[in-house]
């Protein structure tokens, strides 16, 4: 079958996206809009099915679920993207966080002041990681990259300026911004600055994504040998996402520690690297859409059904096995990406881990 | 071996800790102590370790069918066979948790813990014996069935080209199954073995020494098992030695950088083999 026959066949969501493009720029400009708006005003209201009965809507809104799809979007650019497999992003929430707390209660910097400088400190981080481990692949990259987000948490468990195991008390809330006030009790402030944050890295991702930059990526992805070949400046390209994936990484954490106020070393556990990862998988990866899914399912399902509390982890546990058996693809998966999984795969292939990036041939 | 990082593999090694830990109580032993000696000694450890072998075994063979073959049938991207068998973990892990509940449990004293020699200062003790040749046995067995016999010639095969080994008749899911067991049945031969040594588990006890050990597997050359056993050493002595210089918190971080300075020179491991190199 051809190519276009095989992408007419894809379904529904192929045709939607196509319609959506169709659209003229006002309509589409309108809907994006209305989508934020949504987002901007549903904590105000408790909706019915979607309201967490056991626990503050708004703060779940805020952590995990803002927090969750943020650094989904994030890793997306790493994994999604440029295809590489990053098991220690929570390293870069945990810099992040510790340059909000340790600049917020030692030197009173204000969020505000704080948020670039952790940003920066990210992408240096990224950079110092990714200059010497981005010539490694596959398996090897994912082994280093988790190295690296335990040597974060346990340096800040065994230093004595990151307050070591007891971590750091009495991080400063952002000032107030016009009738916004950042206190302890009401999150929906912190929400709504989630949220932003996240709609105008959202827009940069899809920006990069659709640049020169990101079809490197994607040549990256597809296949790395070729790409290089081909012009591509890979290890540049890796680097750039790695730096990216970390800077957003980084504003994350940052966001987290000021409405925490305090952090411990164990905040950012090996885990949490891995739900992110599973929020980027679950909801399709590579794509922007099918990662904010992902994110949103992953940190809001287990909050919802709190009341099952007993059995929460068994489910999330079997639903992830099952997910994967049924969609490997993902929710929402990327139309390029779901094209390449049609294809054949060699037979009986593992099908799961050629030593290089590539998947098959696309 | 199959470049497939099997993440609930430290489940298989949980379970078959627990699988030790249920043998020794059917034969009606007692923790804290229970020493033996002799032919009772070697039937305990012996029937322990086939139970522990056993139900490892088994839990990776039914780990590969419900998680990995149906995603492999699909073709699916390597990384939904990750997050496929993260979902494993946490699922035997919370199911472990909820039956024997979140405190470690105890494992008899078989195996009195005389100092058998000292060498150079450092202590040799009976157990640390056992751990060391047992070792070594299992690493010359798994080393001769992979190097001489059919089904690991099929191991070999599969790991470095699934596709053309199928074209040569090799049944890929069998030999998937097998090195699934195979790799089920060491599990359970550590499992018991850290029960030796350590006399507790808990339901999360893999997951430490799960990434250890992939860590060790990296170090040496994924699909090399020399090299495993040698990057098992490398980085316990790097553990300790390191952990004795800079304190023993640093431990893991020592471990980690060793790591990576390793792959920085070396990015296939130590002995990196040329299936790494062809492939990569």
């Amino acid at each position: 079958m051809s190519w276009q026959g095989r992408l007419s066949r894809l379904d529904v969501r192929g045709r939607a996206a196509d319609g959506w493009a169709r659209l003229p720029v006002w309509a589409r400009a309108g809907a994006l809009i209305g989508l934020a708006a949504f987002f901007y005003v549903l904590p105000l209201f408790k909706v019915p099915l979607l309201d967490t009965p056991e626990s503050d809507f708004a703060s779940v809104l805020f952590y995990p679920v803002g927090v969750y799809v943020l650094m989904a979007v994030g890793l997306n650019v790493v994994v999604g993207l440029a295809g590489l497999l990053d098991l220690g992003y929570v390293a870069f929430f945990a810099i992040g966080g510790y340059t909000m707390a340790l600049l917020g209660v030692h030197a009173h910097w204000s969020f505000f002041e704080v948020l670039p400088v952790s940003i920066v400190l990210s992408v240096v981080a990224g950079v110092v990681l990714g200059t010497p481990t981005l010539r490694l692949r596959g398996d090897y990259l994912a082994i280093v990259t988790l190295g690296f987000g335990e040597i974060i948490r346990i340096t800040a468990r065994n230093s004595n300026p990151l307050g070591g195991p007891r971590g750091i008390f009495g991080i400063p809330h952002p000032p107030n911004v016009g009738g916004l006030r950042f206190g302890i009790i009401d999150p929906k402030p912190y929400y709504w600055l989630l949220l932003t944050l996240l709609i105008v890295t959202i827009a940069a991702v899809r920006r990069l994504e659709r640049s020169r930059v990101g079809r490197a990526w994607t040549a990256i992805r597809e296949d790395e040998d070729a790409a290089e070949l081909m012009g591509v400046p890979t290890f540049r390209f890796k680097l750039w996402a790695f730096a990216i994936g970390a800077g957003i990484g980084g504003m994350g954490g940052t966001v987290y520690a000021t409405k925490a106020i305090s952090i411990t070393p164990d905040n950012y556990p090996f885990i949490l690297s891995i739900l992110f990862l599973s929020a980027v998988v679950l909801g399709g990866s590579g794509n922007l859409v099918g990662v904010i899914v992902g994110g949103f399912v992953v940190a809001y399902l287990p909050e919802r059904f709190r009341g099952f509390a007993e059995l929460r982890v068994l489910v999330f546990g079997a639903a992830l096995v099952v997910m994967m058996a049924f969609r490997p693809q993902g929710l929402i998966p990327s139309r390029r990406r779901a094209i390449e999984l049609k294809e054949p795969e060699p037979a009986g292939g593992l099908g799961t881990l050629p030593a290089t990036p590539r998947q098959t041939g696309g | 071996m199959l470049r497939l990082i099997n993440f609930a593999h430290s489940e298989i090694f949980m379970i078959g800790t627990f699988g030790a830990l249920f043998a020794t109580q059917w034969m009606g032993l007692e923790p804290p102590e229970d020493i033996h000696s002799g032919l009772p000694l070697i039937l305990i450890l012996v029937g322990a370790g086939l139970v522990a072998m056993a139900a490892s075994g088994t839990a990776a063979v039914v780990l590969e069918r419900v998680a990995y073959r149906p995603l492999r049938r699909r073709g699916a991207p390597r990384l939904a066979a990750l997050i496929s068998a993260i979902g494993a973990s946490f699922f035997l892990q919370e199911v472990f948790a909820r039956w024997r509940g979140r405190n470690p449990e105890p494992f008899p004293r078989v195996l009195a813990k005389r100092q058998l020699a000292g060498f150079l200062g450092a202590n040799i003790r009976a157990d640390k014996v056992l751990v060391f040749l047992a070792a070594i046995g299992m690493m010359l067995v798994l080393n001769r069935f992979v190097g001489t016999t059919r089904l690991g010639r099929g191991i070999r095969a599969v790991a470095q080209d699934p596709e053309t080994a199928a074209l040569m008749g090799v049944n890929i899911d069998r030999v998937i199954t097998v090195t699934f067991l195979l790799g089920g049945i060491m599990a359970g031969a550590a499992g018991l073995l850290f029960m030796v040594t350590y006399e507790n588990t808990v339901y999360d006890i893999g997951f430490v020494l799960g990434v250890k050990a992939f860590t060790a597997a990296v170090l040496g050359g994924i699909g090399n098992l020399r090299g495993a056993l040698l990057g098992g050493l490398v980085l316990g002595l790097m553990e300790n030695y390191g952990g004795a210089v800079f304190g023993s918190a640093w431990k893991d971080v020592i471990a980690f950088v060793v790591l990576v300075l390793v792959l920085m020179v070396r990015p296939t491991g130590l002995l990196g083999e040329a299936l790494a190199r062809a492939r990569a």
